[in-house]
């Protein structure tokens, strides 16, 4: 493929391959900075402080979350679409971008898919302990039993559990696929006998033969080839639980695809969240580089531009559908009590991207970090927005009521941000947070013209 | 095919042998075969005994390691006759509590009441139960009820008990002792009391109502020469006029007003008749709020109006005026309006004021109303309390004169404005004696507590009407160390202490002889007591004469006193409460209040002006007279310048739940009004209210239209019709056999609440508590929908019993995701509580939202320990005897809803099946629709083409909740039809 010379290259500081290998098995080799335990402790105390509400919440009952009989589900339901959402990125980017053949990606896809798996992981939690009786959970799965019970294939809920099951089983395989060569590697270089043991089990015996990195190339094209379409089914189906209701506001046909350009938009935001950091922490300024955040940005101003459309399309059609109830459940949403809600979500996802046209900012680090936090907190409130102002007054007026969180739901909410920010610091001192092996092939790749203007 | 052999051998063998030697054996026999000695042909053998040890060592192991639960249930050792372990027994029975009345059927199962139903024979309850007769079975489990005769809160026998005041009496004979009761309308304990008194002559008996009609019984005592409280007839009238009587809510005897009213507004068929009804007011009663036409006034302006009213009709008359300021267009109008309904039109007042009920007489005799709609002849008994009495009761307590006081349930200490002197007052007496159910202010004061028994476990006989008789019976022994207050009475006058041999023993001499149909009194007796109640009838046409009254003296003293400035006091009864005895029922505690929906509380009403001017919210704090905080609520049509307030709240000596909920009146006369000042002051209170947004929205959710409009188009109002066959995706359900459905007809549904607490009772719905309700937690399944419309100040009001609807094409049960509720071949909606894992999705998608979760657990079913939410204590050993066998206990963590009473569709459809027919229509009645006074609520067969419930929702008023969403409800409404002048 034809790769123009002026275009910046993928890989900054003219790297020989040994480099590259010593850079990004530096942060596993070392020892942990000062921040790696500041991270870790503050994320595990969340993680703590999440699993004694989530006990609270199953010995208790749900009335300890702000729910009540007009609104079933509040924060929980918010925060595992939330957490599904960024969940998108990390095989869009390991899946899509592979099969588009965007080679930017190398540099990221490691540890977007990383962040894709706890997050799912995150999400998976949701469900299960916003359940009235979570220890029967196990009646979601279609069993064989005696009793002839089966599951209800109508219900968009079971559609979840194979989805997010799936979702999660794939985007592991494609993970943990891509990761061999470089335990393998990571097993060739450390020094400790038992380190040496655990990378070697986990390499299963990869010694990089041409015929292994055939099979790896093989399989790593038919797992992005299942992935790809598992992006766009996942985030559908977890909109067909509100699309196929009858409350308005959520009874809307033109949530899958709005979901899925908003789980993307949300998605990269996390990723760049976490990659700013990273790359900063861990010294890996030459691998991400500006020209990998630009090209995150970019695909933010896409998918944010949809969600945009979409949320004015939703506004024109419950006033062009004429059904009282749809107008009233978006004018709700906009001048009701929950006001304050839709304006953040409309500042956050509709408008802050948009200025990611200018490519000063675009470029500009500080910028895309704090709009990427906006982002978070935008597609946070986007889920809210849906799911409490759309139930909270639905059809008959005798029965409106105002939801509240307690103090156990942001707890709980708490606990799965520390959860997912201990599985990604744990993540980061095991293995390579940039494929090591994927990356060494795009090293020279593009940017002729200024690596020798680097080496001159 | 031919037959190829094996051998020579098998060849040649007969078919006969063969078969013998092949024979099957059963298990017995290879059993008993291995006794035998063991020869080789055809027994079993070693092999055989070693599998048969093995498998049924295999199966005694699984067995016994499955663990079984310990049963308690322990079989009758000799069965009782009459009870059949599953099945329920109905006693006739009746209910009293103070002046409340209800003939009922008590339901028992295995000898526990567990549920109160009307008695359909009784022409004055008619088969109907307000909320405070379902809630009354609740009472009698309650733990905070005396358990034991006291003396000086020591625990005594009921022999050292009756020695002790006997002697006491003895002592005091010299003295003054009054006897307090509520109005006594039972014949025999009037006599009991007479029989007491005789033998104690120093003891007086005063009768003292919360609520008192006894401006009635004078102004009747002054008019017609007997003091008595008349039958009004509201099913005579065409229009009803009502001067601030609550006459379907609290005024005498509101469970027969609100049959004969709502008799005269149902448009069934080809009736399009119609009462109208006007009522002036300044709180917004429930009368009020299902009015044609609701003027509201302060309290001291209704004086004035009824003499102005009369002075108009007199003029119509062309009689001679009374000296009075000039009448309002609006007044004149309704005198016009009375003149042309003459003798078919009915004026009430519910006033306290002599003079004004002298003038609603005077109005009615010369409307012509006398023997038509009001009938003197056969007067209503349940209240004769003359406030005179209790006053000078006070006054005598006070001054010493006198010196004893037996007090038979009734707490004025607690619920007379002059409750604080006879506290300290009774404190000093020598004697005092408590006959009482429970402790409360006034009983807990004395020295003698002779415990009562509730009256599910007591005999009783009562004449509500003169003439009208119903019998009381146990349904129960009595739960604890208690004896009934008759029983007390003849014990302490040194006769026969079985008050039912008393009963019996009075009816024989008195009622037996009124009639024919019986030659011996013990048929009569049984007879009586099955059917539980006994009318003598009554062919007397006597003519109602007007005796000569100075009616010039009592205008005069009407038009006196004119309207003040003054912020004006009302202290009411709510539906719920009444005046406080019930207060440690949590059934009552947590019904809304029809109007305001607020539970667990009282607040002060006032006008939206009002709080305007005075920059007031609900829920804000006012100091009232300087003394008493209390917070505000904006009630829609309380007149401005007055306020009210309800009493019944605020008990401080009560059971666990009743004790400081609200706020205590105490001081505030409940006869007439009080001036008072409000002041604003810092604070904010909380309610627990069950409908926070009060306004439809412009959605045709109650479609109403006015009776002018109906009788041109039966379909007005209604005119939404949203026809689509066949829109949804999925096939439309088809019922072969039956097809359960409702009907409401919102016409009738005064929105008085009872249906809800007969539901709760029926189908063991849990109580959450008020801070749960503040939360939207609570789990009623049948809740009243109450919307106002129009200008804030003159409200319209709607009611809504809204319930499951049971979807035939139901949102909630295609997203269920272990398919936990689903459609039954009967067009039923149900739940399966154990397939429930909690998702709340079904809650989510319900457009009524009537699911209800669980949201703690509230009833101990739950598998975790010490998590139990039970702030009412209804997991209790005893109380749990309230319990409906029939329906599951749900668990934490489930949804819930109504299920139609299914428990009931399938105990008539065995009964039917037994006797080998199909269920007769009327036959299956759901708990609501069993109880409801007014008759709105309608259960039948909508495949039955013959059933009411056909006719009924074919008729062009009939319309679905939300049909526009295409869910094809079970449940229909009819449209509200309003009787107004157009």
């Amino acid at each position: 493929m034809y790769v123009s010379p002026i275009r910046e290259p993928l890989i900054k500081g003219n790297k020989t391959y040994s480099q590259i290998t010593k850079d990004i098995a530096a942060p596993i080799e070392g020892k942990p900075g000062k921040a790696w335990y500041m991270g870790i402790s503050l994320s595990l105390s969340a993680m703590f402080l999440g699993l004694a509400m989530m006990g609270w919440t199953i010995w208790e009952g749900i009335g300890t979350w702000g729910l009540n009989r007009t609104i079933g589900w509040g924060w929980g339901i918010t925060n595992f679409v939330w957490w599904v959402g960024i969940g998108h990125a990390g095989t869009f980017i390991s899946a899509i971008l592979l099969l588009f053949r965007q080679k930017w990606r190398t540099s990221i896809n490691r540890s977007a898919e990383a962040m894709t798996i706890f997050a799912v992981l995150c999400a998976g939690l949701f469900p299960l302990i916003h359940m009235g009786r979570p220890l029967l959970a196990f009646f979601v799965f279609p069993y064989p039993n005696t009793r002839d019970l089966w599951v209800n294939f109508n219900s968009p809920l079971l559609w979840d559990v194979f989805a997010i099951s799936t979702y999660l089983l794939v985007s592991l395989l494609f993970w943990y696929m891509g990761l061999i060569p470089d335990i393998g590697t990571m097993r060739d270089r450390v020094k400790s006998k038992a380190k040496k043991f655990i990378y070697g089990l986990l390499s299963f015996g990869w010694t990089g033969s041409v015929k292994h990195w055939q099979r790896h190339e093989k399989l790593s094209l038919i797992l992005a080839g299942l992935a790809a379409p598992l992006v766009l089914s996942v985030h559908s189906i977890v909109s067909a639980d509100f699309a196929t209701s009858i409350i308005p506001g959520w009874h809307t046909t033109i949530f899958p695809p709005y979901f899925v350009a908003g789980a993307i938009f949300s998605g990269f935001a996390m990723v760049l969240t976490l990659l700013i950091v990273t790359r900063k922490v861990l010294n890996l300024e030459n691998y991400i580089t500006l020209a990998h955040i630009e090209s995150m940005n970019k695909i933010i101003i896409a998918t944010g531009s949809i969600v945009g459309i979409a949320y004015l399309t939703e506004l024109f059609i419950s006033w062009y559908s004429g059904v009282e109830y749809e107008q009233y459940a978006f004018l709700n949403r906009a001048a009701g009590p929950y006001w304050w809600a839709y304006a953040i979500m409309m500042t956050c996802n509709v408008i802050s991207p948009q200025l990611l046209w200018f490519r000063k900012l675009r470029r500009n680090l500080v910028f895309t970090f704090i709009l990427s936090i906006f982002i978070n907190i935008g597609m946070w409130f986007e889920r809210f927005v849906i799911i409490v102002t759309s139930l909270h007054r639905d059809y008959l007026p005798s029965s409106w009521s105002m939801y509240k969180p307690t103090l156990v739901e942001v707890g709980i909410f708490v606990g799965t941000l520390g959860l997912f920010f201990t599985c990604f610091l744990l993540f980061i001192r095991a293995f390579p947070v940039i494929a090591i092996a994927e990356v060494k092939t795009v090293v020279k790749s593009s940017g002729e013209k200024e690596i020798k203007n680097e080496t001159l | 095919m031919k037959k190829y052999w094996k051998s020579q051998q098998e060849k040649n063998e007969s078919p006969e042998i063969k078969t013998v030697k092949h024979k099957p054996k059963g298990n017995l026999e290879q059993v008993l075969d291995i006794f035998e000695d063991g020869t080789v042909e055809a027994k079993s053998n070693r092999r055989d005994f070693l599998k048969l040890c093995g498998y049924s060592l295999a199966i005694t192991t699984v067995l016994s390691s499955c663990e079984n639960a310990v049963q308690k249930a322990i079989p009758y050792l000799n069965k009782p006759e009459e009870i059949t372990p599953g099945i329920a027994n109905y006693y006739a029975s009746t209910y009293i509590n103070g002046s409340d009345y209800a003939s009922i059927l008590v339901k028992t199962r295995e000898g526990r009441p567990i549920k109160i139903e009307g008695n359909n024979l009784s022409p004055i309850s008619n088969g109907a139960c307000s909320a405070r007769v379902q809630a009354s079975v609740l009472s009698l489990y309650d733990s905070s009820r005396y358990q034991h005769p006291q003396i000086k809160q020591e625990k005594v026998s009921w022999d050292e008990f009756d020695k002790s005041v006997s002697d006491a009496l003895e002592a005091q004979k010299g003295n003054q002792i009054a006897l307090l009761t509520p109005t006594i309308f039972s014949p025999s304990t009037r006599k009991a009391i007479k029989l007491f008194t005789a033998k104690y002559p120093n003891i007086k008996w005063i009768q003292y109502d919360t609520q008192s009609a006894s401006s009635i019984l004078k102004a009747h005592k002054l008019c017609f020469g007997k003091e008595i409280l008349p039958d009004y007839r509201f099913n005579k009238a065409n229009l009803i006029v009502s001067f601030d009587a609550d006459f379907l809510g609290t005024w005498i005897n509101p469970a027969e007003y609100i049959k004969t009213y709502t008799d005269t507004r149902k448009l069934s068929g080809t009736s399009n008749k119609m009462s109208r009804h006007i009522q002036f007011e300044s709180r917004m009663s429930l009368t009020g709020s299902n009015a044609d036409e609701r003027h509201t006034i302060k309290p001291s302006e209704l004086n004035l109006l009824i003499a102005q009213l009369y002075n108009e009709i007199l003029a119509l008359k062309g009689l001679k005026k009374y000296n009075a300021s000039e009448s309002s267009q609006k007044i004149k109008e309704l005198a016009n309006d009375l003149f042309k309904q003459k003798s078919r039109s009915l004026v009430v007042s519910g006033s306290h004021d002599l003079n004004a009920q002298i003038i609603i007489n005077a109005i009615n005799y010369e409307l012509e109303n006398l023997d038509k709609t009001i009938r003197l002849d056969n007067p209503l008994q349940n209240h004769q309390a003359i406030d005179e009495d209790m006053d000078q009761l006070i006054n005598d307590l006070v001054s010493g004169q006198v010196k004893g006081l037996i007090c038979y349930h009734s707490n004025p200490v607690y619920n007379h404005h002059k409750g604080d002197q006879l506290k300290k007052a009774i404190e000093k007496l020598a004697f005092s004696l408590s006959i009482h159910e429970a402790p409360n202010e006034t009983s807990s004061l004395m020295k003698f507590v002779a415990p009562d028994n509730h009256y599910l476990e007591s005999w009783n006989d009562s004449e509500i009407k003169k003439n009208s008789f119903s019998l009381m019976q146990p349904a129960i022994h009595p739960l604890f160390d208690t004896r009934q207050f008759q029983a007390s009475l003849l014990k302490w006058s040194d006769l026969e202490t079985d008050y039912h041999k008393f009963i019996m023993k009075n009816w024989e001499e008195t009622l037996f002889p009124t009639q024919t149909l019986y030659t011996s009194f013990k048929p009569y007796w049984e007879h009586t007591l099955q059917e539980g109640i006994f009318e003598i009838k009554n062919n007397s046409q006597a003519k109602s004469k007007f005796a000569q009254v100075d009616i010039q003296k009592a205008f005069d003293k009407l038009t006196q006193k004119p309207g003040t400035k003054n912020i004006e006091l009302q202290v009411y009864e709510t539906i719920a409460l009444g005046n406080g005895t019930s207060a440690n029922n949590p059934w009552l505690q947590e019904m809304p209040d029809p109007i305001s929906k607020i539970c667990w509380d009282n607040y002060l009403n006032i006008s939206p002006k009002q709080a305007k001017e005075m920059e007031l919210e609900n829920g804000n704090m006012v100091k009232l007279n300087d003394k008493l905080e209390l917070p505000v609520y904006i009630l829609p049509g309380q007149a401005y310048n007055s306020v009210s307030i309800a009493t019944g709240y605020g008990r401080e000596i009560c059971g666990k739940v009743g004790a400081e909920v609200g706020f205590n009146t105490s001081g505030f006369t409940q006869n007439g009004f009080s001036n008072v000042k409000l002041q604003k002051i810092e604070g904010q209170y909380d309610f627990a209210m069950t409908q926070t947004h009060h306004s439809m929205e412009g959605r045709a959710i109650v479609r109403e239209a006015n009776l002018d409009e109906y009788k041109k188009n039966p379909k007005a109002g209604n005119d939404h019709k949203h026809k689509y066959k066949n829109a949804g995706i999925y096939k439309e359900p088809e019922f072969p056999n039956h097809h359960w459905g409702l009907a409401i007809d919102l016409n009738a549904c005064i929105g008085c609440g009872a249906c809800t607490i007969a539901c709760q009772a029926e189908n063991n719905v849990p109580i959450v508590g008020k801070k749960e309700v503040i939360r939207a937690h609570e789990m009623s399944w049948i809740r009243i929908d109450r919307y106002f419309s129009g200008d804030e100040n003159k409200p319209g009001v709607v009611f809504q019993p809204v319930m499951c609807q049971h979807c035939d094409n139901a949102p909630c049960e295609n997203v269920c995701p272990v398919a936990a509720t689903n459609h039954s071949s009967e067009g039923l909606n149900q739940m399966i509580y154990n397939r429930c894992i909690g998702t709340r999705y079904c809650g989510n998608n319900c457009p009524y939202k009537v699911r209800r979760f669980n949201w703690y657990d509230y009833t101990q079913a739950d598998s975790i320990p010490n998590n139990l939410h039970d702030p009412a204590g209804l997991t209790s050993d005893l109380s749990r005897m309230v319990l409906n066998p029939d329906v599951t206990i749900r668990a934490k963590g489930v949804i819930e809803k109504c299920s139609m009473c299914v428990q009931r569709i399938q105990e008539g459809k065995l009964n039917a099946k037994l006797k080998g027919r199909k269920v007769k229509d009327g036959e299956i009645k759901t708990a609501c629709q069993q109880t409801c006074p007014s008759g709105a609520i309608l259960f039948g067969d909508l495949n039955d083409k013959s059933s009411e419930l056909f006719k009924v929702t074919s008729s062009g008023r009939n319309y679905h909740l939300l049909e526009e969403i295409h869910t094809l409800p079970s449940v229909s409404y009819l449209t509200k039809i309003r009787n107004k002048k157009s």
